[in-house]
């Protein structure tokens, strides 16, 4: 067998594939937190919770609908997005004129009351989401397995996450993000309803962690409480990577979970710290975050 | 930017030069209810009250006074619980040392803490602490001492300066009585002090305070140190009142809700916390008996309190009384 | 004289608890330029930003063709016709130049084609893919000016176009100016250049600390220099 610093091949693969797998996730929700920030200065802590609606959204429509995976790909996202529309509207939009923290400490609450509403009905335990006919089993690469489905999910957070680029970068709906991230009085003079921009933004930033969510649903349980043991990986992930560029979160998301993998071969007791670890070091020596610009 | 500090936002009403009457009448009241309490009320649950009080005022010193809005205050009071019960079961210490270490222990994890997170500002200052403050639950998670999901349990009162045995609920009632006091008393010292006064103007303007030539970073990691000390201290002394040191403490649960305590009390007022340290635990004992989930009636009166009442509680009352006047 | 086109009446404005307009009242006709004089702060940006409403503070009344635009929201505004160029002119530096020309959505037919603004301003044309903050004052002025022209707005509000630029990129806004007008464009403008104004002004207007204090047309300009002297410190 392959040996490589004495760990076996195989090991070291499949432990570098889920590290991708967490990278995926963690790539999605920075990117949605980086995009809710960047447009309404809010950092989004009910992140994790709309990831958590995301999968629960999935779940609901198989079980009581008969709804499968692909539909709920995408009727998921667009339930969660009208959600957040609501919670936009009806709490966000009041504090956008006061500190920062507010929303944060806003967001938080949401979150609270969200993850609070389905630990008292499902509990703590997972829900089982099976995996969807077409990407059961394995393909044998020869140097490893690799899980249909996980790779699918590793294929589709790309995808994802270069959709949400070009959508940012290159079209006329970005360049209204990217000009009212500046000065978005200015673009509510030339005649666009910027409230709305936020709104949509907010949803587009939801939509996303649901979207993930839905990935996540055959992988992990779907469990009340999967989005807050998540979401404070993900603020590190943002504290490194630095929320200036859509690219640095989603580069930075992979690379962390890649390390975390990595971590879990070499030194496992510190896989659950090492992310943090990182977030420290980077803190010491460029404080601004990888792609930081401030 | 129409922007306001969360601090500023609640401006409280500079306070009056000298003590006024009615701070002193508050005073006396205050003191009065804090010896006759336990004949009232059920010891222990005063004793939660006032551990929490104490908590949340020390939270309160950096977020009210400095502007700084730590998300991983439980480090802090979950850190010193941890090492308070530990060195008593462990090392047979008496019960003032253990508090020491713990007291010791939590500044010294706020040093660390503290440096790292005071490289960024606003919301990422935030995001480190809670993140760093989670590194550390993992760590207590995993480290053999702390005895992992169980806690370290049935935790000995002991003798108190070897004589004074805190078995008995009054005596140790007292004794947090005392604790409680000496805390709140620093904590108004601190901001009736020349270096309260240069945390407020930072508070205010962070800019102008570092063109003053104040090393404004100093300033900031003292405050957190210091809070994070009298952090401790609260912790510790928990870990004795309830004999336990467990992992709620250092959660990140535990971290929201002094934030919210504070938030509902009243952010940069010195009762503000202790007031919204007893609503909540009040709320939380109610909410036990109940079926009724705790976390959505805490997430409901975060969102209430941010927009509907920044104030607080006692910002509130404050505000209503200065415009009597 | 044709209908007014703008029509303020009465207008109050505040920044935050400080009151800055006192009751400032002033009438754009079609196809005019009227250019604000006065000296620093005495209210002129103000007057352009409480037009377009960039600054929510505000009482009184501001009728553009005929409608109250003063309670309606921002974005409302443009939709009537009303471009603001504003003092800092206001370049996305994450936008590049073309994106920057793209961003306002047009509000009405008539407006200038890409080609012609390109003609107008063929430095912009060279430089379409630059980051917007790596042009040159002028060009970012130019910019400014050509990102309204495409949306079809017909009265427009300049502010201080020709700040902190060389004589000859003056010279060029100078002939852009004209031709605007003669395209019958409707043109209020903030200038403390008063060789500039001169130039390209119709009628004038004179404020001093949140009032108006004079206005005549420019024929009746001569009669003026003195009292102009005095309260501008020409």
């Amino acid at each position: 067998m392959t040996m490589i610093f004495g760990y076996p091949l195989p090991a070291l693969l499949s432990q570098l594939l889920i590290g991708l797998i967490n990278g995926s996730f963690y790539a999605m929700l920075s990117l949605g937190l980086a995009v809710i920030f960047g447009m309404l200065r809010v950092i989004n802590f009910a992140h994790g919770a709309q990831y958590m609606l995301g999968a629960f959204f999935a779940w609901f429509l198989l079980r009581y609908f008969e709804v499968g995976y692909w539909p709920s790909l995408i009727l998921a996202p667009l339930g969660v997005a009208l959600i957040s529309v609501v919670l936009e509207k009806v709490f966000l939009s009041r504090v956008y004129k006061l500190d920062h923290l507010y929303g944060l400490l806003l967001t938080f609450g949401l979150a609270l009351i969200i993850e609070g509403m389905f630990r008292h009905w499902y509990g703590t335990s997972g829900q089982p989401y099976s995996i969807p006919s077409v990407f059961t089993g394995a393909l044998n690469l020869g140097f490893m397995i690799l899980p249909i489905y996980r790779g699918w999910v590793i294929v589709a957070s790309l995808v994802i996450c270069l959709a949400t680029w070009l959508l940012i970068e290159k079209t006329q709906f970005g360049a209204y993000l990217r000009a009212a991230t500046e000065n978005p009085t200015l673009v509510q003079s030339f005649g666009v309803n910027v409230p709305r921009l936020l709104t949509l933004t907010y949803a587009l930033g939801a939509g996303l962690a649901a979207l993930a969510g839905v990935l996540a649903a055959p992988i992990y349980q779907v469990s009340p409480l999967m989005g807050q043991n998540i979401i404070i990986v993900v603020f590190a992930v943002v504290v490194i990577g630095g929320m200036g560029s859509i690219l640095g979160a989603v580069v930075t998301g992979y690379m962390l979970g890649l390390v975390e993998g990595l971590t879990k071969v070499f030194y496992p007791e510190a896989s659950s710290t090492v992310i943090f670890v990182i977030m420290v070091v980077v803190l010491l020596l460029r404080p601004a975050g990888l792609f930081g610009k401030e | 930017m129409a922007t306001q500090t969360a601090a500023t936002a609640v401006a409280p009403a500079p306070e009056a030069k000298g003590t006024s009457t009615r701070t002193i009448a508050l005073a006396i009241v205050g003191l009065l209810i804090l010896l006759a309490a336990p004949f009232v009320i059920y010891p222990v649950f005063v004793m939660k009250v006032l551990c929490f009080a104490l908590f949340a005022a020390a939270f309160n010193l950096l977020l009210g006074y400095v502007g700084l809005l730590s998300f991983g205050h439980a480090a802090f009071f979950g850190g010193a619980a941890y090492i308070c019960a530990y060195s008593i079961k462990a090392w047979n210490f008496p019960p003032e040392i253990a508090i020491l270490a713990g007291t010791l222990f939590a500044a010294a994890l706020g040093a660390v803490i503290g440096y790292l997170a005071i490289r960024r500002q606003g919301i990422y200052f935030a995001m480190i602490t809670l993140a760093l403050s989670q590194m550390f639950f993992f760590v207590c998670l995993q480290a053999p001492f702390t005895g992992g999901e169980d806690g370290i349990q049935g935790v000995p009162r002991g003798k108190l300066l070897g004589f004074i045995d805190l078995g008995d609920s009054l005596a140790m009632y007292y004794f947090v009585a005392a604790v409680f006091l000496f805390g709140f008393l620093a904590i108004w010292r601190i901001v009736n002090s020349p270096f309260g006064n240069i945390l407020k103007a930072i508070r205010e303007n962070e800019q102008r305070a570092i063109s003053l030539g104040y090393r404004v970073d100093h300033y900031k990691l003292g405050a957190f140190v210091i809070s994070a000390a009298l952090t401790g201290l609260a912790g510790a002394v928990k870990a004795i009142v309830f004999q336990l040191a467990s992992l709620t403490d250092v959660g990140w649960q535990m971290s929201g809700e002094v934030i919210l305590m504070t938030l509902l009390g009243g952010i940069g007022t010195l009762v503000g916390p202790v007031a919204g340290a007893a609503l909540v635990v009040s709320l939380e004992n109610y909410l036990a008996t109940s079926s009724f989930p705790v976390p959505v009636v805490i997430g409901t009166i975060f969102v209430a309190c941010v927009l509907m009442f920044r104030r607080g509680i006692v910002g509130e009352i404050n505000a209503f009384l200065d415009r009597k006047k | 004289m044709t209908e007014p086109l703008l029509e303020v009446k009465g207008l109050q404005a505040w920044y935050g608890e400080s009151h800055v307009l006192h009751g400032v009242d002033l009438t754009v006709h079609k196809g005019e330029t009227v250019t604000l004089l006065g000296r620093n702060g005495a209210g002129k940006t103000t007057t352009l930003k409480s037009i377009i409403g960039v600054i929510r503070k505000r009482q009184g009344q501001i009728s553009l063709k005929g409608t109250n635009i003063l309670p309606l929201p921002l974005h409302h505004v443009a939709k009537r016709g009303l471009g603001y160029v504003p003092e800092e002119r206001g370049i996305f530096a994450s936008l590049d130049v073309h994106e920057n020309l793209m961003l306002p959505p047009k509000v009405a037919e008539g407006g200038f084609s890409l080609d012609e603004i390109y003609t107008l301003f063929p430095n912009l044309a060279e430089r379409r893919r630059s980051q917007g903050t790596k042009l040159s004052g002028g060009e970012q002025q130019m910019l400014a000016i050509a990102r309204i022209l495409r949306t079809g707005a017909d009265v427009l509000l300049l502010d201080e176009p020709t700040e902190g630029l060389a004589p000859v990129i003056v010279q060029r806004i100078g002939d852009v100016i004209r031709a605007l007008k003669e395209k019958g464009m409707t043109i209020l403008l903030v200038e403390q250049n008063f060789r500039f104004a001169r130039r390209v002004a119709d009628r004038f207007y004179v404020m001093e600390d949140g009032h108006m204090i004079d206005s005549f047309r420019a024929d009746e300009l001569a009669g003026r220099m003195d009292s102009l002297h005095e309260t501008l410190g020409l």
